[in-house]
């Protein structure tokens, strides 16, 4: 059985699966029952300045069957007060000493502020600090959240004041509403920390309520942006922590990585693992479903690991970042076609609207005599599933046309039924790159490119 | 105190068998279809509703354009969302159907229909009068549709119902189980309020004569249903109900149908399975329908045979009605013979015959027939062409008399008569109509 324990820049968890800062690590009771359901970890909902909260304060994004494809809130840092949150770490810490115990902390931007909150976690007996640069509403309106994360200078100088006490390992935390995420990165890196993690909640406007007009959540009449997080989000996610694993700076300094944003499975967990990060936070999940979750995302990975041989997390950690690269240098030779297995297709013809309406216009509608029909080709006083289902056109790809876009691949509600084929290229292997190196002209002049497709046999209907 | 949280209460025997969606129910069910292009559902539609339009519309609240879809093909969607055989048409060509559960498109569109009836909306208004009357004889689901068509299109439709209510078999033949009587007149008072004249209690033939008619009006539309049921030939078969009027009467006046402890049903068709359904739920201990055929010949659908058996019905297939046995004037049992099935007949069925010798006597205390009607009464009357004694009309439903046009029932010389089949025969006979009068087409 695969193991799954991690040592994250020196502090050590029995799984990679830690509870990200936010409601689900509010107190010790609910840590305490974290830890009984297997969670490795848990990050401290972030203590610090003094807060008030108000209600109506998370909102979700409801889509189809899907009840929170995506949460937001305008929950503030903790407003328990500090000096019972320090003393439950400490009981906590005290009562699970195999588990991660990190404490996150926010206070004004000021280095006495800073040193005072790092000592008085480590007195806890905590694993570790997170420093929270990330948190999008409310404390950033007061300098401090994403107010430091957006720029890198700050990062830097909090980060520093920090290092200069801190005697435990410290993690940045990053804000995802930013224009280049490898900023604020690197000055982590260059102010000394021991580890990054990404991304915090993005801006979001939840919506309008059509009833009344207001905004929803509504707050008395009001409402605003939050921090947007949850199973949406994780395509932004990956695209941050491979920015960050690519980056000159950033990849080189071998500073771990906890990843996080949208994981909701073992699935998610893996992916987020193959692109560098190290450890693993989970909110919104958890917010859906409770703690229990870590039982399948621990027995799931775990599974998978043993299946494809990866004996430990370290294995498999980055172990697809290197795939990762910028459209230049893709192999622009590479060329593949759909094909739709008969046998599969239940004609629902989505795979056909989406490439007649919105790509290449490459999949016709074949009656049963082979012939290319239109849609609704039945006549009008035809009726009934025998002769609804016997006439029903097949839907097949034109392979000789089709650019492989992937629409109908993506749309196609049947597991396996449409195959991205890959075909041997009819011409050799160049990327954008290396033919713009070569062959300038072609890259900055339409007949030149006309005259190289033809050259190359490329025909773009 | 909260409705929904107290213990039920046994609902009346009779209530729609199925609950509405609630918005949720009907929100997330919606949400399943996954909107297939041209779809196989709207196909196997005989109205052809643009199913995957209405369900979307469900989907993102928009339940007036929901209902607007439905009734644009289908001026009965109330009914037909009711009493389709959704297995054999739209939900049995759903492409989830093969491999999972097909999505409920019945109960989604009444829904929709439920919505714009409970709050009155009428979605369609008429066009201005285009000058053309237009006689509409028998106010049941061709008639309704075909009036109601016109009357969108601006004509001036008259229609003549024998019975008092309009609504035809909705209102007095279906068994409230499927389709309680006040969708069916809500319905008919829709397309009153199209413009429609509904004149009740006036059997055409009788007063006005079709002559009277083609003298008033430039066409006239014949949808004048099918007749009664026809006889066994049996003696004492006077002792044996009519099963159209034995849910005609649990439909009206349900406390007053006097239902036996031990009922024979003969039939087995979807009529039948109504009776024997009201039968057993109005208190009969013992239910048996009689089939002379065996049950794959029988004609009602496989999902109503499945029903019945759950109510606790037996059927004594390869059995046929010979004798009703009386005791001081009141039925006693029905003596039958049994039947083996031989070559096919005119009907491409096989043939019953009896088993000479095998006679049975069944005890029981009331016999219920319900096997098919009459053809049209009116055919006779009207010297019309006709074909196996059901009214002939071409594509465009004009029958051998110019101006007198047919759907519905009286012209399904082929194939099985529906209610939905009835409503796109009045859709597609209002647009003949209206191209050869107006358009001169």
């Amino acid at each position: 059985m695969a193991d799954l324990s991690i040592n994250f820049a020196g502090i050590k968890s029995p799984n990679p699966f830690w509870l990200a800062s936010a409601p689900p690590t509010n107190s010790g009771a609910q840590i305490h029952r974290a830890f009984e359901a297997g969670w490795g970890g848990a990050v401290w909902k972030t203590i610090g300045a003094p807060v008030l909260n108000v209600s109506n304060r998370y909102g979700a994004w409801r889509y189809g069957n899907e009840k929170m494809l995506a949460i937001n809130n305008v929950e503030l840092i903790s407003d328990r007060p500090i000096e019972v949150n320090l003393r439950e770490i400490a009981e906590v810490k005290r009562a699970w000493p195999d588990r991660a115990i990190i404490v996150s902390a926010m206070v004004e931007s000021e280095a006495s502020a800073w040193h005072d909150i790092i000592r008085r976690i480590q007195d806890t007996g905590a694993d570790g600090i997170e420093l929270n640069y990330g948190c999008p509403h409310g404390m950033s309106e007061r300098g401090m959240g994403s107010a430091v994360g957006q720029v890198p200078e700050y990062c830097e100088q909090i980060t520093r004041w920090v290092m200069e006490v801190a005697k435990i390992p410290v993690i940045v935390k990053l804000t995802p509403n930013i224009a280049d995420i490898a900023m604020p990165a690197r000055a982590a890196v260059a102010a000394g920390a021991n580890a990054i993690s990404l991304i915090n909640t993005l801006n979001s406007i939840m919506g309008v309520d059509l009833n009344t007009l207001e905004i929803s959540p509504n707050i008395a009449g009001r409402g605003g942006h939050g921090g947007y997080a949850g199973p949406a989000v994780k395509p932004i996610a990956l695209n941050m922590l491979t920015a960050l694993g690519r980056d000159s700076v950033v990849g080189p300094s071998r500073l771990p990585i906890s990843g996080m944003g949208g994981i909701c499975t073992w699935r998610d967990a893996a992916e987020f693992l193959l692109l560098g990060a190290s450890s693993l936070q989970v909110c919104t999940a958890v917010m859906h479903y409770g703690f229990r979750i870590a039982e399948d995302l621990c027995d799931g990975l775990s599974n998978w690991m043993d299946e494809k041989g990866f004996a430990t997390i370290a294995d498999l950690v980055g172990r697809s970042l290197p795939r990762v690269c910028d459209f230049k240098d893709f192999d622009l030779s590479f060329k593949a076609i759909a094909r739709i297995d008969q046998e599969k297709c239940i004609r629902c013809e989505l795979c056909y609207v989406a490439c007649n309406d919105a790509a290449h216009q490459c999949i016709d509608l074949i009656d049963q005599e082979g012939r290319v029909v239109l849609p609704a080709a039945y006549k009008e006083r035809s009726n009934g599933k025998v002769t609804a289902i016997s006439s029903r056109p097949t839907v097949v790809v034109r392979e000789e046309d089709c650019v492989g876009c992937r629409l109908c691949f993506n749309v196609c509600p049947v597991e396996n039924c449409i195959e991205m084929l890959e075909v041997t290229p009819d011409r050799p292997s160049i990327t954008w790159e290396e033919l713009a190196h070569k062959n300038p002209e072609v890259a900055a002049d339409w007949e030149q490119m006309e005259r190289y497709r033809q050259k190359m046999g490329i025909c773009i209907h | 105190m909260d409705g929904n949280r107290s213990p039920r209460a046994t609902p009346p025997p009779l209530q729609e068998l199925l609950p509405p969606l609630s918005n949720q129910e009907a929100v997330s069910e919606s949400a399943r279809c996954l909107m297939c292009f041209d779809a196989p559902c709207t196909h196997a539609c005989p109205t052809h509703i643009d199913i995957p339009k209405f369900i979307k519309k469900i989907s993102t609240g928009n339940l007036l354009g929901s209902a607007r879809t439905i009734l644009e093909s289908n001026l009965l969607g109330a009914t037909c969302a009711r009493v389709c055989p959704v297995q054999e048409l739209c939900e049995g060509a759903c492409v989830l159907g093969a491999e999972h559960k097909p999505i409920a498109i019945g109960r989604l569109q009444r829904h929709a229909m439920d919505y714009a009836y409970g709050r009155k909306i009428d979605i369609f208004i008429p066009a201005k009068p285009a000058g053309k009357r237009v006689a509409v004889i028998g106010a049941g689901p061709a008639g309704l549709s075909c009036a109601g068509e016109l009357a969108k299109m601006g004509v001036s439709v008259t229609l003549y119902e024998k019975r008092q209510l309009g609504g035809g078999l909705s209102t007095y033949g279906i068994i409230a189980l499927r389709e309680p009587m006040d969708i069916a007149l809500s319905e008919v008072a829709m397309i009153q309020r199209l413009g429609v004249r509904l004149e009740s209690g006036q059997e055409v033939g009788v007063h006005p004569t079709i002559a009277e008619l083609q003298e008033t009006f430039d066409a006239v539309f014949i949808s004048a249903g099918l007749g009664r049921t026809p006889l066994l030939g049996i003696p004492d078969e006077h002792y044996i109900l009519d099963g159209l009027e034995y849910i005609e009467a649990s439909k009206l006046q349900p406390s007053q149908l006097r239902v036996g402890r031990n009922v024979i049903v003969i039939g087995a068709g979807n009529t039948a399975i109504d009776c024997a359904t009201v039968a057993r739920r109005l208190g009969a201990e013992q239910v048996t329908m009689l089939y002379r055929r065996t049950e794959n010949e029988m004609t009602a659908y496989p999902h109503e045979y499945d029903f019945v058996k759950h109510e606790g019905v037996a059927v004594s297939f390869l059995t046929q009605p010979v004798r009703v046995h009386l005791e001081r004037g009141e039925v006693k049992a029905l003596e039958c013979v049994r039947m083996t099935l031989g070559e096919p007949d005119s009907s491409g069925r096989p043939s019953a015959k009896p088993i000479p010798g095998s006679n049975v006597v069944l005890p029981c205390d009331q016999i219920v027939k319900a096997i098919g009607q009459n053809k049209p009464d009116l055919v006779s009357r009207l010297g019309l062409r006709t074909e196996n004694g059901f009214i002939s009309a071409d594509a465009d439903f004009q029958t051998s008399s110019t101006g007198i046009f047919a759907g519905g029932d009286c012209i399904r010389a082929h194939g099985a008569a529906s209610t939905v089949m009835a409503v796109q025969d009045g859709k597609l006979a209002a647009r003949s109509i209206y191209r050869k009068l107006v358009n001169h087409g």
